[in-house]
């Protein structure tokens, strides 16, 4: 307790009257928002431990992404939101030139091209578009009057569908229906008309025909599998399957730390990346996993609370389209473990093994704290 | 302008936006409700579902093989034993990705193209990750090699394994039998939990007929696996009941005599103890060497035992079937004192043939100059076919077939070993029925000499010997002396009584007296024999024309000069107060028959003698 007080105490006393009422905000950090991630971090990293069978190299990989993604969080709390908004065009056409880019010559990870190796780093620019979009797409509205008008809206499909169309093409179409996610999301939160919006659901009901006649096999064996995974046991169903039994043999206090026998004995596939969550209802039960589902609602309604809070257009719509991102990234991880969704490939939010999109929610959530901090600056 | 808009809306937007957030948040909750509800189904009221599932991927059931039960013979020495050998063993896995190593492996280590067809055979019948021998008994150059390059072949590795192996070779084969791998065939048979961890099972012989003794009880060890089905740790095993040791009645020695004494002939040797059935040697010569059919026979030696004329494979004790000949003479004797158609002392002159009345042909005997005046006891010393031929046509056929029925021929004698054939009785009615003839006089006199379409094996022979010996006391003729269970209690085989053939004693007496003078009479047919004899020995030869048999014709086109020759054939029992012993032998094509019947005898009495208290 008196840890958490002490900084309020100590800036009250020392600077009453400034703007910058606490240490946090002095960093531009939020105190529950950061409280949330530590928790979820360390509640992610003890199950990494078990599900990577107690390597402790492993850990120290994360331990070194989750320092790195820190970084980058704190340092997207310090840049100011009208920075955003004026860099918002130019990081919106980068990453969608680098999109283009790794269309043409990216490299072939797991059959998909997702990277770009630009010599010392490996760039996702799918990844970019995850904040990118949402950031141009609040930068879009953000001169317009709201609730948008047709044109505006046709403008918003456009600079959502082009990035998703390419991404779905690598093909990675969990990322592709992330970013869908979150930019209409952003429309929403704009204002878009309830009647467009059941137009919208309406179409894409009789578009999915059309879909299915373009996509890649794998991904109609991934649906075809989600529908029914008993059809092929040993194939593509097997994941679901065995995601299945790590979770239904948790029961409601799991089977203990370091004793789930599903990934320990290695019959859950990918079980330190995709599906962790399985990993954490098998040891920990439904107990484990809704500690896990809470901490993510804590993060998600604070970080949509300090959207309501944010005193301009492009600040709510943007702190609300990254807030979308997270919670879309973390129920469509656990709707495809617990067998909800189909199978793509989206890891559990700053809980599964792998560095790239921890860094970008990060990032993501570091740009939600510049928010929080910085609403009074504005407003004046 | 854009300014003034902006701000113009500014409250207004801030509601839209309020209620646009508060919608969202409900969705989300809602999403997030439904993930709940869904883990809730998943973990709690699916929960006992999904366990057993978990379980049945990671607890795992691997059979242990049990022990084979050893075998001896009744002295104790080991007969059949289980040797450890080093198999080189393969983890199944895809045929086209099998095919690959087995190319790898034999660039170090020879497999053979049987090895690889053997091994492609029980690939088809094993489950994923289950081990399958791919080459059994490593030399240990061999061993050495795999060891140095063990790490190129992940998923071979070299199993101690115990293997069959018959120390004494051929000598037992035909009552051992041998062991072999079990089938695609005979694995549907089987009771599969039990023969889980076996690959081989009893194929012939002793092995066969006693497998429910000597397999034992399978074993299992509850394992967990992981995923790709590598064995984690043991959790429970329930220990294998290893097979019972078997002690057979066979007596080593004296099979090894009877062993040896046949070397050169084609023929049987087979020792009763007359007062209880025991089967004390069961010998077929030529014989093969059963560890061959442990190992698996390559085509090449397959062909080999199939093309020699000797027939190694053919076990001549149980299933060569002869005929008769004088052998038979006894019995029919007997039949004839004890119905009362003669006496002892009744003689007849015998001019060298024999006439039916009203009839011209000329049934000669083998003296053609005869035998003059012929009692019983001379026409069985002597062998004299006119007497017999008199005998059998005032016996008549019935009568004839009855005694041989009695006496157990034309039936199983039922030796625990199974393999064996029926020989044949003939009467008129089965003449009838497989020739389509009629039963004429001739036929009658043709089985009075042994000479007919009467067929016995050796075993029959002795067996009949046996019961002759004991005064009309059988018994059914037996391998098993007693079963050594896993925990060392004792089971030993009761004899067999048979019903008693009922004759007066002094018709017995008479017949064993007559078979004394075969060897003890200057003009007995087996005289030869009562050199150095320290015993007293009752017997009968036998002299068979060789019938076309199916199973010799092979055979007889093979040696047609030595199969012009006839067969011999000798029954003998010893002491005659006392009969300890009664032996049949059979040479093919050879007169020996005699010659090593006295030399088992006197191993058999000698020894007996040196070791009265056996």
């Amino acid at each position: 307790m008196s840890i958490l007080n002490f900084p309020t105490l100590w800036s009250k006393a020392r600077k009453k009257g400034s703007p910058y009422v606490t240490i946090w905000e002095l960093l531009h950090l939020d105190l529950i928002l950061v409280f949330a991630l530590s928790l979820l971090l360390v509640v992610g990293l003890i199950i990494l431990y078990s599900a990577a069978n107690q390597e402790v190299v492993v850990l120290n990989r994360q331990i070194l992404r989750l320092a790195l993604a820190w970084l980058v969080l704190f340092v997207c709390a310090q840049i100011p939101p009208q920075r955003y908004l004026f860099w918002a065009p130019y990081f919106f056409a980068v990453s969608l030139g680098l999109l283009i880019a790794v269309l043409l010559l990216g490299h072939i990870g797991k059959g998909a091209k997702r990277w770009l190796d630009v010599g010392f780093i490996r760039i996702q620019p799918s990844e970019l578009l995850k904040i990118s979009l949402p950031m141009m797409l609040a930068y879009y509205f953000h001169d317009k009057s709201l609730p948008p008008r047709l044109g505006n809206v046709i403008v918003a499909f456009l600079i959502i569908f082009i990035p998703a169309g390419l991404i779905a093409k690598q093909p990675d179409l969990g990322t592709a229906l992330l970013i869908t996610g979150s930019g209409l999301a952003v429309l929403v939160f704009a204002g878009l008309s309830w009647r467009w919006l059941v137009g919208a659901l309406v179409s894409v009901v009789c578009i999915a025909p059309l879909m299915w006649h373009f996509m890649h096999t794998y991904q109609r064996e991934r649906i075809l599998t989600f529908l029914n995974p008993e059809r092929d046991p040993l194939g593509s169903g097997y994941h679901i399957i065995q995601s299945k039994i790590a979770l239904g043999s948790g029961g409601l206090f799991g089977k203990g730390w370091l004793q789930g026998t599903q990934s320990h004995l290695q019959f859950l596939p990918e079980h330190a990346t995709d599906f962790i969550f399985a990993v954490c209802g098998e040891e920990f039960g439904l107990v484990g996993t809704l500690i896990l589902i809470s901490i993510n609602l804590l993060i998600v309604g604070r970080a949509l609370y300090i959207s309501m809070q944010a005193s301009d257009t492009f600040s709510r719509l943007l702190a609300g389209g990254l807030t979308l991102t997270f919670f879309i990234s973390f129920f469509v991880n656990t709707g495809m473990v617990t067998g909800l969704l189909p199978v793509v490939g989206i890891p559990l939010p700053l809980v599964s093994y792998g560095g790239t999109s921890m860094v970008t929610l990060m990032a993501g959530l570091g740009i939600v704290m510049s928010i929080a901090t910085r609403r009074k600056l504005i407003a004046a | 302008m854009k300014k003034h808009n902006t701000l113009k809306n500014h409250a207004q937007e801030v509601r839209l936006f309020y209620q646009r957030t508060l919608f969202i948040g409900g969705v989300l909750i809602f999403l997030v409700l439904c993930l709940v509800a869904r883990l809730f189904w998943l973990q709690i009221i699916q929960n006992r579902f999904y366990l057993t599932l978990s379980q049945q991927n990671h607890i795992s059931f691997l059979p242990i093989e049990p022990k084979r039960g050893l075998i001896y013979d009744r002295n104790g020495m080991l007969i059949a034993e289980n040797t450890p050998v080093f198999n080189l063993e393969v983890m199944a896995g895809r045929k086209k990705q099998m095919l690959n190593l087995i190319d790898e492996i034999s660039k170090i280590i020879p497999i053979s193209q049987t090895e690889k067809e053997l091994f492609l055979k029980q690939l088809k019948q094993k489950r994923l990750y289950q081990e399958v021998t791919l080459k059994i008994k490593l030399t240990e150059e061999e061993l050495a090699t795999f060891y140095v390059n063990q790490f190129r072949f992940p998923g071979v590795s070299v199993k101690a394994r115990l293997s069959r192996h018959y120390p004494e070779g051929p000598l037992f084969s035909p009552v051992l039998g041998y062991v072999g791998r079990i089938n695609e065939h005979e694995l549907k048979q089987l009771d599969a939990s039990n023969y889980a961890a076996s690959d081989y099972m009893g194929k012939l012989g002793i092995e066969k007929f006693y497998e429910f003794l000597l397999h034992g009880r399978v074993g299992y060890q509850q394992v967990e696996v992981d995923a790709s089905g590598h064995v984690v740790r043991v959790l429970q095993r329930i220990l294998p009941v290893s097979g019972e040791n078997l002690f057979l009645s066979i007596d080593s020695h004296l099979q090894h005599v009877a062993y040896d004494a046949l070397k050169g002939e084609v023929g049987a040797v087979v020792a009763i103890d007359p007062q209880n059935g025991q089967v004390l040697a069961l010998v077929s010569y030529p014989a093969y060497d059963p560890n061959l059919f442990v190992a698996g026979l390559t085509n090449q030696q397959y062909q080999d035992i199939q093309a020699d004329p000797t027939q190694p494979l053919y076990n001549r004790a149980l299933r060569g079937q002869y005929s008769m000949g004088s052998t038979i003479k006894p019995f029919l004797a007997l039949a004839a004192l004890d119905e009362g158609i003669i006496a002892a002392e009744d003689k007849i002159y015998d001019v060298g043939y024999y006439q039916i009345k009203g009839n011209q042909h000329i049934y000669h005997d083998w003296k053609r100059t005869g035998h003059g005046v012929v009692d019983l006891k001379r026409a069985i010393a002597e062998s004299c076919d006119t007497y017999f031929y008199q005998l059998s046509m005032k016996l008549g056929i019935e009568r004839i077939d009855n005694t041989l029925w009695d006496f157990g021929f034309g039936d199983l004698t039922q030796l625990d070993v199974g393999e064996e054939v029926s020989g044949l009785v003939a009467s008129p009615s089965w003449k009838k029925k497989r020739l389509g003839q009629a039963w004429f006089p001739g036929d009658t006199l043709n089985a009075g000499i042994g000479q007919g379409y009467m067929l016995a094996t050796p075993v029959q022979l002795a067996h009949a010997t046996a019961t002759l010996a004991a005064k009309g006391q059988g018994y059914l003729p037996t391998l098993l002396l007693l079963r050594q269970q896993e925990s060392g209690r004792l089971l030993r085989t009761l004899p067999r009584k048979e019903e008693v053939i009922e004759i007066e004693p002094s018709h017995w007496q008479t017949i064993h007296l007559a078979m004394q003078q075969v060897i003890a009479s200057p003009a007995g047919t087996a005289h030869y024999l009562n050199r150095g004899l320290k015993y007293s020995m009752a017997g009968k030869t036998g002299t068979a024309q060789v019938f076309s048999l199916k199973q010799n014709q092979k055979y007889n086109a093979a040696m047609l000069p030595k199969e012009l020759r006839d067969n011999k054939i000798f029954i003998a029992f010893a002491p005659i107060d006392q009969p300890k012993i009664a032996v049949a032998v059979v040479t093919e094509h050879s007169l020996k028959a005699t010659l090593i019947a006295r030399t088992v005898m006197d191993a058999y009495l000698e020894e007996q003698a040196n070791h009265p208290a056996n």
